[in-house]
């Protein structure tokens, strides 16, 4: 695999639940410093797919390079692995027992073996620069749905990975609460951070991606530029998508 | 009636009992002390062995589950009997063998999205299970862990049956001697006045408890 150039490789990826296989043979690519949105329907398998490149889920088949590292061989260092892939979740999980200063420094500290006033020195930085460190030490539960999603990127942003892996972080908040989150992946992208998003935000992913992924049942149909998904299609089910997307009333 | 009261609750009985029951609960103390001591960290280790991931743990995870059936079903007074005079073992096998299961009820109580975030973190199952998973199982399960400790603490009146002179010995010898059993009210008073204090401060934990998650509700 040492010809694979990009920073980010799937290759015919299978996952099964039990009787139900969620991905059936995906291929993607990802470079560096490129976004790359993936949309679809709830149940097409795109949290799952974000799942197996930071191996919380073990593939059935298939293989997955990250950075020039085939991870989906059996001896590789998952701790390792994770420590530079960052990942945020659609329900948070942050640690209410910590505060929030706890929270961000506790991967650097225990994973990494950083000293404690500098993880914390670094993790102050880290919410100074989201207009959040006066609540540095409060507990989660005194946040907003969104300052708590904003500590939860922080969060995974504190080990400094080279790639952010976004499972549908705004799909529990309050809409008013939905533009503060999307403005810090917004200035992520911004800043060159190598991502893929699972969203159902289509007009964020229209202007931030670099390219879209259409699953649907475990499979990409369509993959392109954002202006050529959102405004012609090739494919009749993502056709057929956006425009239940539109009907809704998100694009 | 009247020879009822006067058989527990002679006042003069009651007095002169109290130093010598005060020296067997003394023995019930300790007994208490070294049991809950040894219970927490012992319970607390096989609970944790219990949830052990894999084949690999399979055979641990069935010892520690063959150690609860036996030691949560077998009468305290039985093994009392069978580990020869020694109380504090034998209260520490058995309560040790409930206790393991209030932690495990913690741990699992604990939703599989902290682990989870914990390890996409970075962290290794043991430092998820450290910095993540226990301290919340731990918060939770106080107060059924210190009801457990009252029946502990009362339990140590079972070690009279293999005639170590603690509370209940001593209040025995003094009826036989003075034909008046002001001695094991005074046993029982002493039993009240120790569990008591642990009760309301099990009540107060549930109630700030309660207070906090109503907070969050709002």
């Amino acid at each position: 695999m040492s010809a694979n150039s990009h920073f980010v490789s799937l290759h015919g990826v299978r996952k099964r639940f039990d009787e139900l296989e969620v991905l059936h043979g995906i291929d993607l690519d990802v470079d560096l410093h490129q976004v790359v949105c993936l949309i679809g329907a709830s149940g097409s398998g795109k949290s799952t797919l974000l799942r197996c490149i930071n191996l919380l889920e073990k593939v059935d088949a298939g293989t997955i390079v990250v950075d020039g590292e085939r991870i989906t061989e059996t001896k590789v260092d998952v701790n390792k692995l994770r420590q530079k892939i960052g990942i945020v979740f659609q329900a948070y999980n942050l640690f209410p027992h910590m505060t929030v200063l706890q929270n961000v420094t506790l991967a650097p500290r225990k994973a990494l073996g950083i000293s404690r006033g500098q993880a914390e020195a670094h993790a102050r930085l880290l919410l100074r620069q989201i207009g959040l460190e006066d609540k540095a030490d409060e507990f989660p539960d005194r946040l907003s749905g969104g300052q708590q999603q904003r500590v939860a990127i922080v969060r995974a942003l504190a080990t400094s990975p080279k790639l952010m892996l976004l499972d549908e972080i705004t799909s529990a908040l309050d809409p008013q609460l939905i533009g503060e989150v999307l403005e810090l992946v917004r200035e992520l992208a911004l800043a060159g951070m190598t991502m893929i998003i699972a969203t159902h935000e289509m007009s964020f992913a229209r202007e931030v991606a670099d390219k879209i992924c259409f699953l649907d049942a475990g499979v990409i149909h369509e993959e392109g530029t954002p202006e050529q998904i959102f405004s012609s299609p090739r494919e009749e089910r993502t056709r057929e998508f956006l425009h239940r997307v539109i009907e809704a009333g998100r694009l | 009636m009247g020879q009822f009261l006067h058989t527990f609750f002679s006042p003069l009985d009651f007095l002169r009992a109290v130093p010598q029951v005060w020296n067997g609960f003394q023995l019930n103390i300790e007994l208490m002390l070294f049991a809950e001591a040894l219970v927490l960290v012992l319970a607390l280790l096989l609970a944790i062995v219990r949830g052990l991931p894999g084949r690999m743990a399979a055979p641990f995870r069935m010892l520690a589950i063959a150690y609860t059936d036996i030691f949560r079903g077998t009468p305290l007074v039985l093994v009392i009997f069978m580990v020869l005079r020694n109380g504090v073992i034998a209260l520490t096998l058995v309560y040790t063998a409930y206790v393991t299961e209030v932690y495990r009820a913690g741990i699992e109580s604990v939703h599989p999205s902290q682990r989870m975030a914990a390890r996409s973190l970075g962290l290794s199952y043991t430092q998820a299970l450290r910095h993540v998973v226990l301290p919340q199982a731990i918060r939770r399960v106080v107060p059924p862990l210190l009801n457990d400790f009252i029946g502990l603490q009362k339990d140590t009146a079972l070690i009279t049956v293999i005639g170590l002179t603690e509370a209940v010995a001593q209040a025995n010898f003094y009826s036989t001697d003075y034909f008046n059993y002001a001695g094991l009210t005074v046993a029982a008073v002493f039993f009240i006045i120790l569990t008591i204090p642990l009760a309301r401060f099990t009540d107060h934990i549930i109630k700030e408890r309660e207070k906090r998650e109503r907070a969050q509700a709002i």
